[in-house]
């Protein structure tokens, strides 16, 4: 495949939240049958029949279920932002209606779009002035390392052992008839289809599992990304398990249990949370233990949100100091855990020591105390910084506020759990809390891959039923192989010929 | 350093091009440089060796096959010397898709060496020189000349290099060394220098050959007889295939067995790739005896052919067995071998270390980026085989041509020709052993077929000026005929009489339900044009030439279509990607936001196109984006 255009792409436009408006954006030359094809209007008149530049209110359909009422805005190019015909549908927002749209272009031929394609769209075409070609460049690669990174990381690990796995022997099988069809009289090749139809049946349904556990949403971690940290034992895996309804971490009053990261799918009052409990946090000699933490300090560097528990029975310390650097700058709620003991942490020890642990307040992470008043703007970074320090710079006076809401819980008890759903649900609500709009998109193009891929192993599987010649399988295995490939970043570069090469015996 | 003749003599004919190497790169390159109106002049080491076959005795086979029939159908002339020359031929993988069909037959080595030494002997404009080129003249970054052993100039325009495996070759079996080309042949031992001198980069590849040995002592009844094709299917397109039905000769099959595999294991120390002597490398899939059985040690057998090298000789080649292990060990492990026991060894097996390039300093013209005038091809440009050479000889000859003319150079792509792939792989693509030819390194090979290389690529070779205004009206005339025959067949349908149903029964083809298109017929597998004779009863006659090569086009058209079709949609996308070029002074560091890897490959291999930079490994799609909106916003 590689790079391809002249094709017609799709995309969210909007953040993925739960915002009122979501807006799925499709451009290229089919945008408009595209949408003929999921579109009922209140008249008989199809969209593509349409005037440019006109809104029309309808349902997007996909077959017989109706996803969303919504407004389409049509552009015909090049009178539209890429310069191509683009179609832009306006819906109810919320994570599964967005979705869902995006997903139906797809199946209705539409290809997600690549990082930045959009924007490089309109600038080929001339809709871009040309002095921003640097930017575009610099938008492209950036996007594309963000969306590699995340790619690659969301990718669940068993689900990468498995497309490997299929991917090998995808591989050996393709090596094997092309070795045959080049060395003829070495290696026969005659009446492997049987053989090889085995196989592909048993690739179909290894993928079959792979996309249902794509539209489970299991395939990769969507949802909130929501770290929980803490020094050992302050209750964090006990919080997990109240969160979880269930014993999944290991309790003990040991201090140091949870060694790794454990990480959980839990859906509170509506919003989906992907959980993490890590390791304690605190100096330690032990090597399992280090790696565990090393890795929950990590976690909470790509985290959306941070649940810091604080054992209030006992006071705070460096380590304490530690974390509280470790959530600056991002969302977090801090719980007092173990309310059914005596309190020894108090709300007001929790900002003090914030301040003191994070003098700049809210500047970049220790490196510098003199404070940048943009970076403290609440207004241009909502969703960050909540807590405040706001310097006036005439006067140079401090106005200390602090605003990471802080809960009295009992893991326990199961006491305050409902207050900290109500404080993540209004974050959620009031925009200060939002998705990685990347993971969502990555599973996109991780389905339509899959999906490209089955397509292709069901090709095998007709040529062998046609009776058609063993050559004709390669070509459609290869397909195959390289669609899942896109899932694990891997290319094909001279795979093949190196597996022919070492897999099986040459002649002359 | 570089070397320096006692005496200097400026030879004051005339000529445009220089060929260095008369093997099979070389013949191609001054045959179309001469018969594109160039005054040529071929140097080689040994008038005796020209187009010599010093390893296998055939032409042709899987993917090979392919090239040869491209080279005839843009006018070269391997495919009509190996039609006049051969003595066995096959059409491998018959009962497989027509992509990977492929001619493969034995030749006559000393016929075939001597007939295309009478075609250079008889081309105008074409001198045959016997000297070994020392130095490579330039000024000014253009060749200019070049310089023999004795000292002497030879002022030039152009300078092919076909040098093939000659460059400080060393020959190499146990511990015995030998300073020479293939066969005994003299080296050329100073031309690496001069070329080093240049800015070249070099690498040095590996590389063996079997025994071969004396008809009179194998005992072929322990052997299996392996015969030709009943029908010939000639490799040119020009050659009449009722004239190439000749009485052919065997060969033979025989195999290894565990006690072969014991001597040679017993052996592997005194084996000079074991001990190091052999610093070459060599390619993974031609390997020798004792490769195959230290990395395939759970196979107890391999297979073993026996072919003979001519009608007039009693010298038989060991195909599956070529070795550097020493003349002892060869003697001990051939006679293992059922039908070899008492086999007498004509020349040993050997394995040959030679200079060749990194080719990735050549543009697609198969000019070196650096040095204007100056062209190479074949195994100096680290591929392997007689058809691989011949293809890159022959547009290496036509560039060199087109670039006196001040014509645009002929680059063929990937999906018009293997030719195309075999030229785009060796100058985008690192390699670490000789190059060999394979259908699976084709990606568009449905369209890359062996069948319709003419309806391809004889146009082109029309237009460049190798090929007669006769042959392409012949084409024309084809392809009208093909065109009309299936269009024919589309619309002529048969009912479900009773003719049609025991046709189909006789076939084990399901009956009929309602009526049908001939075509829709030809499309099932069990059936064909020709089973279908006897139901349809409008058939055209055909001219007797063209009969067959019709018959063939129209079933594969039909029966493949769905595939075919696909593979012309990809193609269509691959087109957009290579039509987009790259300026040749491209500054590749003003384009902001490329990656490092990038960048460095970028400069290092300076593509042409978009599409090719597309297949630098470590360019990745974004890279591309952002090259695309680079070149987008500078066209402004």
């Amino acid at each position: 495949m590689g790079y391809q255009y002249d094709t017609t792409i799709a995309a969210i436009s909007t953040a993925v939240s739960s915002a009122g408006i979501g807006i799925v954006r499709m451009s290229g030359p089919e945008a408009f049958l595209i949408a003929d094809c999921i579109y009922r209007g209140k008249n008989e008149k199809r969209l593509s029949e349409q005037k440019s530049h006109t809104i029309h209110y309808g349902f997007i359909v996909d077959g017989e279920e109706t996803i969303d009422e919504v407004l389409v805005m049509l552009m015909r190019g090049p009178r539209s932002f890429t310069g191509e015909d683009t179609v832009e549908i306006n819906c109810h927002g919320g994570v599964y209606v967005v979705k869902r749209i995006l997903e139906t272009l797809i199946d209705y031929g539409a290809r997600p779009a690549e990082p930045g394609e959009f924007t490089k769209r309109a600038f080929l075409n001339g809709r871009l002035d040309l002095s921003q070609a640097e930017a575009v460049g610099d938008l492209i690669e950036a996007q594309n390392k963000y969306a590699l990174q995340s790619s690659v990381n969301q990718l669940k690990g068993c689900v990468r052992q498995e497309i490997n796995r299929i991917r090998k022997n995808i591989i050996y099988h393709t090596a094997f008839i092309e070795t045959a069809l080049d060395d003829p009289e070495h290696i026969s090749v005659d009446g492997y289809g049987v053989e090889l139809k085995g196989n592909v049946e048993e690739w179909l349904g290894d993928i079959r599992r792979l996309l249902d556990t794509c539209d489970d949403g299991r395939i990769i971690k969507e949802g909130i990304r929501t770290v929980i940290l803490g020094k050992p034992n302050a209750g964090k895996s006990s919080l997990l398990n109240v969160l979880l309804g269930e014993e999944r971490a290991i309790v003990t009053d040991v201090e140091g249990t949870t060694r790794d990261v454990l990480e959980e799918h839990i859906n509170l009052k509506g919003i989906s949370l992907n959980i993490m409990d890590t390791a304690g946090i605190r100096d330690t000699e032990d090597i399992v233990e280090k790696i565990g933490v090393d890795r929950a300090k990590d976690y909470a560097d790509q985290a959306d949100l941070i649940l810091y528990v604080i054992d209030s029975s006992r006071p705070l310390d460096e380590n304490d100091c530690e974390i509280m650097r470790l959530i600056e700058g991002k969302t977090s709620v801090i719980l007092l855990n173990k309310s059914d003991l005596e309190a020894l942490v108090t709300v007001q020890d929790v900002e003090d020591m914030y301040f003191t642990c994070n003098p700049g307040g809210c500047g970049d992470k220790g490196e510098s105390s003199v404070v940048d008043h943009q970076s403290c703007d609440n207004e241009s970074n909502p969703a960050k910084n909540k807590g405040i320090l706001m310097v006036d710079d005439d006067r140079k006076t401090e106005i200390k506020e602090f605003k990471i809401p802080v809960i009295d819980i009992s893991a326990k008890d199961m006491k305050g759990i409902d207050h900290l759903e109500e404080t993540l649900k209004k974050l959620f609500f009031e925009g200060n809390l939002a998705f990685n709009d990347e993971i969502y998109i990555t599973n996109i193009r991780h389905k339509t891959a899959l999906s490209d891929a089955y397509g292709a192993l069901e090709r095998v599987r007709d040529s062998i039923d046609d009776g058609m010649p063993e050559d004709f399988y390669s070509i459609d295995l290869m397909d195959a192989y390289e669609a899942l490939g896109n899932i694990t970043g891997e290319t094909i570069g001279e795979d093949l010929v190196n597996e022919i090469f070492s897999k099986f015996c040459m002649g002359k | 350093m570089k070397f320096s003749a006692n005496s200097v003599w400026v030879n004051k004919d005339k000529y445009d091009i220089v060929v260095i190497g008369a093997g099979h790169a070389g013949c191609e390159a001054a045959l179309a440089a001469a018969r594109l109106g160039f005054t040529t002049i071929v140097f080689t080491v040994s008038v005796d060796s020209i187009a010599l076959m010093p390893c296998n005795p055939n032409i042709g086979g899987s993917s090979k096959g392919h090239l040869v029939r491209e080279v005839d159908a843009l006018g070269g002339e391997m495919g009509k010397v190996i039609d006049r020359t051969f003595i066995q031929s096959k059409m491998l993988n018959k009962s497989k898709g027509p992509a990977v069909h492929s001619l493969r037959a034995q030749a006559d080595k000393a016929n075939y060496s001597r007939t295309m030494r009478q075609v250079l002997e008889g081309q105008e404009n074409l001198e045959i020189k016997q000297a070994e080129v020392v130095n490579i003249l330039t000024e000014d970054g253009r060749v200019t000349g070049v310089q023999t052993f004795s000292g002497a100039i030879y002022n030039c325009r152009a300078v092919i290099l076909c040098t093939g495996t000659y460059l400080k070759a060393r020959c190499i079996y146990g511990e015995v060394s030998n300073n020479t080309g293939p066969n005994g042949l003299q080296a050329a031992n100073y031309l690496t220098d001069s070329l080093r001198e240049l800015g070249i980069r070099m690498y040095r590849f590996k590389t063996g050959t079997p025994a071969r040995i004396d008809r009179n002592t194998v005992d072929f009844s322990k052997m299996e007889e392996q015969l030709g094709d009943e029908r010939i299917v000639p490799f040119s397109f020009t050659t009449d295939p009722d004239e190439v039905q000749i009485d052919q000769v065997s060969c033979w099959l025989t195999y290894t067995n565990e006690k072969t595999h014991e001597i040679i294991r017993n052996n592997l120390d005194r084996s000079p790739l074991f001990s190091g002597m052999i610093e070459g490398t060599g390619p993974r899939y031609c390997p020798s005896i004792e490769d195959k059985v230290v990395k395939f040690s759970d196979k107890n057998r391999h297979q073993v052919f026996i072919e003979p090298e001519g009608i007039e000789t009693n010298e038989m080649y060991i195909g599956g067995m070529s070795s550097s292990l020493p003349e002892d060990v060869q003697y001990a492990m051939y006679r293992t071998v059922p039908g070899l026991e008492n086999v007498r060894i004509v020349r040993n097996a050997y394995a040959i270390e030679y200079d060749c390039i990194d080719a990735r300093q050549l543009k697609p013209s198969l000019e070196f980026r650096e040095i204007e005038g100056l062209f190479s091809g074949g195994q100096f440009n680290g591929s392997s085989g007689y058809e691989e050479a011949a293809a890159q000889g022959l547009i290496a000859g036509i560039n060199a041509a087109r670039k006196l003319q001040g014509k645009e150079a002929v680059i063929l792509d990937r999906s018009e020709a293997y030719i195309g792939v075999l030229i785009d792989d060796l100058v985008t693509k690192e390699s670490h052993e000789p190059y060999r030819m394979m259908t699976s390194r084709a990606e568009y090979r449905l369209l890359l077929r062996q069948d319709n290389a003419d309806q391809r690529l004889t146009r082109i070779g029309y237009e460049i000026g190798l090929i007669s205004e006769e042959r392409c009206r012949k084409l024309e005339k084809k392809e009208e005929l093909i065109c009309s025959e299936i269009e024919r067949l589309k619309h002529t349908n048969v009912g479900t009489t009773k003719q049609v149903q025991s046709l189909l029964e006789s076939c084990k083809s399901t009956p009929l339900v309602s009526g049908a298109s001939l075509a829709e017929l030809v499309r099932r597998p069990e059936l064909s044009y020709r089973l279908l004779e006897s139901i349809d009863e409008k058939r055209p006659e055909f001219p007797a030439d063209l009969r067959d090569e019709v018959i063939e086009q129209v079933d594969i058209s039909i029966k493949y279509d769905g595939y075919i079709s696909r593979q012309k949609k990809q193609v269509e996308q691959f087109k957009k990607l290579e039509a987009k070029k790259i300026p040749e002074d491209m500054d590749y560091d003003q384009v902001k936001s490329l990656r490092i890897e990038a960048l460095q490959k970028l400069k290092e291999y300076r593509p042409v196109s978009i599409g090719q930079a597309s297949r630098i490994s470590g360019v990745s799609p974004a890279d591309i984006s952002v090259l695309l909106v680079y070149l987008s916003s500078s066209s402004h």
